[in-house]
């Protein structure tokens, strides 16, 4: 009998969506008929989502891919010697090689798609906890101390300091505090916080773990949208062996630490990624946003000290206690340190996760890593930073992803997603889109984003019937002004920034649509 | 669990939702699981089961009521034997998504929202679903799809019709 080979098919639900679990299946049965033992292990994405389903075999000289892999290609591969890492057309090499791959920063996603999820061992053989244990052997001032000087800053789209946050509520003399880490990945264009809750659930586990010794918090939930049901499984179970491993619950790794972590699924509501209302659905109530001051870090979830931070910022402070600050701060520009998590994503051809340093080009990202279009057409537009971010034209695509760069560009990097579009889109449905998914998902709470956001759809489609399009578009900047300066929250307050920005690189998709429009003159 | 119900189906809501409301009795700000325990359990969060929510956690039904109608998720009525959920967000806009929302509607004539009149199939709109390197997404139930076109979404929906 042969030695077992060990295979990899990935277990993220967006392998799974092109057919990975068939293609699991089939291998597990064509192995069967030859009568080859295979050690079939379901890893995370590597985020090479264009080459999913994608099968790998491990060889001496590394783990080779075939993809993309269809069910029905299996038997063929099999034949072919796939299991001896044999040549085919869907070869594609040693993955780690693989430019794509080999060029990027992985810092977070560092044992995405390489490891079982689920396996604790997997975890600790790849470096797991080794930034917990740092902690607890340090006080909890030294731990704020060591994320402040990383330089971290909120992943989740604001770009806050992590370490300020910590420090404020660290410096709370509340027996009860809490960590909450905002999984409402709503934003379209992303997928990192899914992926790595997906494909690396212990490191979300250990980076809460960290900042509740770091700032004093007994209990932590992990609120995540409902929209991502295999990230919800994946982690209950995660947090279920955890405890089993002693690495939640009472007296965390032997420490005199006690941390207990729930999940909580949201309600199919845009608004809860914006972190009060996420705390009020968190309290059972309606996610209306509530007004700032006072922060969530000093009065949060049922008015105790709270820290939130997104999935991203939470999966990079492992690695910035285990590897030091200095490390973590050596990578990145300016005022914006470490890596972003960027997602290629919309109309691609090769979409997936690319986590680089920051100062990378939005060019480098969508031409080169990206490939240009799916259709083949020429890119005319990307959206960056989800729904209430900016569309850019590809004279742009010089842009260094750096928050600041991005402010001053009138864009934002946000959490990291960029959406392509190829030249049939027509700008001014997509800013129509803008107002109108805003008065989908708008809380209700302020009048600017909710009665705003009804007025812009109203006033777009004004403009593009050819009414008064000098005065409608005057009137729309002004209604975008209102929203900016008078919404509660960024849901109405960036609101403008796609519509604006689509006016100003794309003005000749305002005129109007029919050529017996009256595009001019009064009524 | 329709308006006209019999006073035993009103007593099963009642103790269906006492029955989740005690489980969930030690979990601070419990109302949001409770609505989707409710929901798994009777297929959607009917009015009989407002007042019973109010009174095991000492809420006003107007309380209750606003956080049922303020989240997507929770329905009045039961959806379709097959839920099928259209990704409208930009990423799947950009490679099609607006087809599959026309296929829907000139093959089948449903538009988002609508349950067919068999209530073998719902179609929603969702904005979002995690899947933007690989659009248009679907989610048929819990289950999403990546790369979908029309002649697929035309199986996915025969497929749900017929069961």
């Amino acid at each position: 009998m042969n030695a077992p080979v060990t295979v990899y098919v990935s277990r993220d639900s967006a392998a799974k969506s092109v057919g990975a679990d068939e293609v699991a299946d089939a291998l597990l049965r064509a192995a069967d008929r030859i009568g080859q033992p295979i050690r079939l292990v379901r890893n995370g994405s590597r985020g090479m989502l264009w080459l999913e389903p994608l099968i790998e075999v491990a060889t001496p000289d590394g783990r080779i891919g075939y993809g993309p892999v269809t069910p029905g290609q299996v038997d063929d591969l099999v034949a072919a010697g796939l299991f001896d890492a044999a040549e085919h057309p869907s070869r594609v090499g040693v993955v780690e090689e693989l430019p794509w791959m080999a060029t990027q920063d992985r810092v977070t996603f560092a044992r995405v798609g390489v490891t079982d999820p689920l396996s604790p061992n997997d975890y600790v053989n790849h470096g797991g906890l080794a930034g917990l244990r740092r902690a607890l052997a340090m006080s909890p001032e030294d731990v704020v101390a060591e994320v402040t000087d990383s330089g971290l800053r909120g992943r989740g789209g604001a770009g806050f300091p992590a370490g300020i946050k910590w420090k404020t509520v660290l410096g709370c003399t509340d027996e009860l505090k809490f960590v909450c880490c905002n999984a409402d990945e709503g934003d379209s264009g992303t997928f990192a916080d899914r992926m790595v809750m997906e494909g690396d659930p212990f490191l979300l586990i250990e980076g809460m773990t960290i900042a509740a010794h770091a700032v004093g918090a007994t209990e932590g939930y992990v609120y995540i949208r409902s929209e991502y049901p295999d990230a919800v499984a994946t982690m209950r179970s995660a947090i279920e062996i955890a405890r089993a491993q002693g690495w939640l619950g009472e007296s965390v790794l032997g420490s005199s630490l006690n941390f207990e972590l729930h999940v909580r699924v949201g309600g199919g509501a845009y608004i809860c990624g914006e972190e009060t209302s996420m705390l009020q659905s968190l309290e059972g109530k309606r996610g209306e946003v509530r007004a700032k001051p006072p922060i969530p870090a000093i009065n949060g979830l049922f008015g105790k000290p709270t820290v939130v931070n997104n999935v991203l910022t939470l999966t990079s402070v492992p690695t910035i206690l285990a590897d030091g600050a200095q490390a973590y701060q050596q990578l990145g520009v300016e005022r914006s340190r470490g890596t972003q998590v960027f997602q290629l994503a919309g109309n691609i051809r090769r979409g997936g996760v690319v986590e680089k340093a920051f100062g990378v080009t939005l060019g480098e990202l969508v031409n080169d890593y990206g490939g240009g279009s799916l259709s083949g057409r020429p890119v005319r537009a990307v959206q960056v930073g989800g729904p209430l971010g900016a569309y850019l034209p590809t004279s742009r695509f010089d842009l260094p992803m750096d928050y600041e760069g991005f402010i001053a560009a009138g864009a934002m990097v946000g959490h990291g997603g960029i959406v392509v579009f190829d030249d049939t889109v027509d700008m001014a449905s997509q800013a129509r889109f803008a107002m109108e998914f805003c008065a989908a998902e708008s809380c209700g709470k302020c009048t600017p984003c909710r009665v705003g956001s009804v007025r812009g759809v109203e006033v777009i489609d004004r403009i593009t019937a050819g009414e008064h399009r000098d005065e409608n578009l005057a009137l729309l900047e002004d209604l975008c002004d209102v929203m900016t300066e008078g919404s509660l929250c960024a849901m109405g307050g960036l609101t403008p920034m796609p519509v604006r920005s689509a006016i100003q690189h794309f003005p000749d998709d305002f005129y109007a649509r029919h050529a017996n429009a009256k595009a001019e003159g009064k009524p | 669990m329709s308006p006209t119900a019999t006073g035993e189906t009103s007593t099963t809501v009642e103790s269906v939702v006492r029955g989740i409301a005690a489980d969930h009795r030690a979990h601070r700000g419990a109302l949001l699981p409770i609505l989707h325990a409710v929901q798994e359990a009777l297929g959607c969060v009917p009015a009989e089961a407002i007042p019973v929510l109010a009174d095991e956690l000492n809420l006003s039904r107007a309380d209750v009521h606003g956080v049922v109608t303020f989240y997507h998720d929770f329905r009045s009525k039961p959806a379709g034997r097959t839920v099928v959920r259209v990704c409208r967000a930009e990423a799947c806009q950009s490679v099609g998504a607006g087809r599959l929302v026309d296929h829907l509607k000139d093959t089948y004539g449903l538009s988002m929202g609508d349950t067919r009149y068999d209530d073998s199939v719902t179609v929603e709109q969702v904005f979002c679903l995690g899947n933007c390197a690989l659009g248009p997404a679907v989610q048929v139930n819990d289950r999403l799809l990546g790369r979908v076109d029309e002649d697929r979404l035309s199986a996915i929906l025969d497929e749900a019709i017929s069961r």
